[in-house]
């Protein structure tokens, strides 16, 4: 513990500035989505709804949060199939190259997006036939797959291989102790990672726009395409706003469902 | 023997097993394509067809390197990371500090919940409102860039900061500060290099997101470029040379993820 009076207030007002400086600019995004002035001076002279009911009504915004939906579902679950399996080696055996097996889940979030998004577009272009919604899945399954790996190896780590050898000693086949034993221990982090690679894959941008089909537009890149155009603005800070609120969603589940503290959101 | 009894003695085979669907799909959709991108990068594209040639030349890495305009978007590029990196560090510590040290235990949780919430906050929405803040004040430029970066990763170094912290033995900082060590020293000769490897993983975070970021140069960077807006922009007409840029952070990356290694912070990912 720190025990200097000075030092405990002075860290505690870098707390207090550390969240003033996080949410600051959320709360920007909140109060500019009820700004009445379509060219959103600051401070707002008068607040409207007018921008929610006109969000609510755009079909592009409805359309792209679907797509999202989609492909965020597809990747999650992929991601948990691979990444389970990836974690029940890496943590229950010894092998050779176990270390260069994490490294190499790792990087695919460890190296830049944008060099995983140049490279995945020549390899689908030039070999498999172009973009589509599958490639956009595949893309982004590859970056969360990692994230799933990372929960369920942290928790397999700590739940002790005796319990699974326990289980196999009293009979039970490897298929039902996974039944019966692993998976009921694993359902946690595993929900906690799949929520966590379905936040990541629903808000990816970069691997988004080298890896999308033509035509195919999910929410981000929908904002990004709309946040130039000034008629759009008024809307575009309503879905802004709505993505701000949403996103206390998931960190509410996570704590509710699993107790666990494993929801670092993003990558961890 | 049944299948299960043959898997059940043959551990290699369980391995396998395990792990061919995941090493696949990272080989075939991954490690493939990189390969290829980084044998693209020694091929050129004929500046009258456009097309590519298959033609193996280091021409690339020679403009890439011999040309003043890239050079500086390399240099701008590794500083802005290192500079967004240390800034984490310096802005996260206290924080991580007052969490595991200072804040009752009852409001731990909460306090760790406050600072990762809005990583779940879409990355596009936070940029944009950070263009609104700035753009009323004309503040868009390198310096923005450095900010909103900051801003986006900061929660990337606190999360590591406040596990290692929390793993640390209390009796350590009162042994120091019993010996007559103020704070400051306490944390500058015990904090600290307890903590590296929690500040390296949280450092591959703030270093690589910056490393390869483009956008948030695009939104309010104003006309500087880093190497991310190079790659971008090169892309469709010159991947060869879009790909040689798109090496150099990749190297980078590789370098600081094998000496990460030797350090044991990957553990702590």
């Amino acid at each position: 513990m720190i025990d200097s009076r000075t030092a405990r207030w002075a860290l505690g007002a870098a707390m207090a500035a550390g969240l003033a400086f996080i949410y600051l600019p959320l709360a920007v995004v909140l109060v500019n989505s009820f700004n009445a002035s379509p060219t959103f001076g600051w401070p707002p002279t008068s607040l409207t709804t007018r921008w929610w009911s006109a969000a609510v009504d755009n079909a592009g915004v409805r359309e792209a949060t679907w797509t999202s939906i989609q492909v965020a579902a597809a990747a999650t679950a992929i991601a948990l199939v691979l990444g389970t399996l990836a974690s029940m080696a890496v943590a229950r055996y010894e092998f050779f190259g176990r270390d260069v097996v994490s490294l190499l889940l790792v990087l695919p979030i460890a190296l830049p997006g944008i060099v995983t998004g140049i490279a995945l577009n020549s390899l689908f272009t030039s070999f498999l036939g172009g973009l589509t919604l599958m490639t956009l899945i595949i893309g982004h399954a590859t970056f969360c797959i990692v994230v799933v790996f990372n929960n369920a190896t942290a928790r397999l780590r700590r739940l002790s291989g005796s319990v699974e050898e326990a289980s196999m000693d009293l009979g039970a086949t490897r298929a039902t102790t996974w039944r019966l034993v692993t998976f009921p221990a694993l359902r946690g982090s595993l929900f906690a990672g799949g929520l966590l690679a379905f936040g990541l894959s629903f808000d990816e941008i970069i691997v988004t726009t080298f890896t999308a089909g033509p035509g195919i537009q999910t929410l981000p890149l929908w904002i990004f395409q709309n946040l130039f155009r000034p008629n759009q603005a008024p809307v575009v800070n309503v879905v802004a706003a709505v993505l701000v609120v949403v996103s206390v969603v998931p960190v509410y589940l996570a704590n509710r469902l699993t107790g666990e503290q494993s929801l670092a959101g993003g990558r961890m | 023997m049944t299948a299960a009894a043959w898997l059940h003695r043959h551990v290699g085979a369980r391995l396998a097993l395990l792990l061919a669907a995941p090493l696949t799909w990272l080989i075939a959709v991954y490690l493939a394509p990189l390969g290829l991108l980084f044998l693209t990068a020694f091929w050129q594209t004929d500046s009258f067809t456009g097309l590519v040639q298959r033609r193996l030349t280091t021409a690339n890495f020679v403009d890439v390197f011999t040309e003043p305009a890239y050079l500086t978007a390399l240099a701008r590029t590794v500083g802005v990371a290192l500079v967004v990196t240390l800034a984490c560090i310096v802005i996260g510590l206290p924080m991580a500090l007052f969490m595991a040290k200072v804040a009752a235990p009852r409001w731990q949780p909460v306090l760790l919940a406050l600072v990762l919430t809005p990583l779940w906050a879409s990355y596009l929405v936070k940029v944009y409102a950070w263009r609104t803040i700035l753009g009323a004040t004309g503040g868009l430029g390198l310096g923005a860039v450095v900010l909103v970066l900051t801003y986006l990763w900061l929660p990337y170094m606190v999360l590591p900061l406040y596990t290692g912290l929390t793993s640390m033995r209390a009796s350590l900082l009162d042994a120091a500060a019993d010996l007559g060590a103020p704070p400051g020293r306490v944390v500058r000769t015990v904090v600290l290099p307890l903590l590296a490897p929690s500040v390296i993983a949280g450092s591959i975070f703030t270093f690589s997101l910056s490393l390869g970021d483009y956008i948030t140069v695009q939104l309010v960077g104003g006309t500087s470029q880093m190497l991310g807006n190079v790659v971008y922009a090169n892309f469709s007409t010159d991947l060869p040379f879009a790909a040689a840029v798109a090496t150099l952070p990749v190297l980078v990356m590789i370098g600081y993820l094998l000496a990460a290694r030797r350090s044991g912070a990957l553990e702590q990912l």
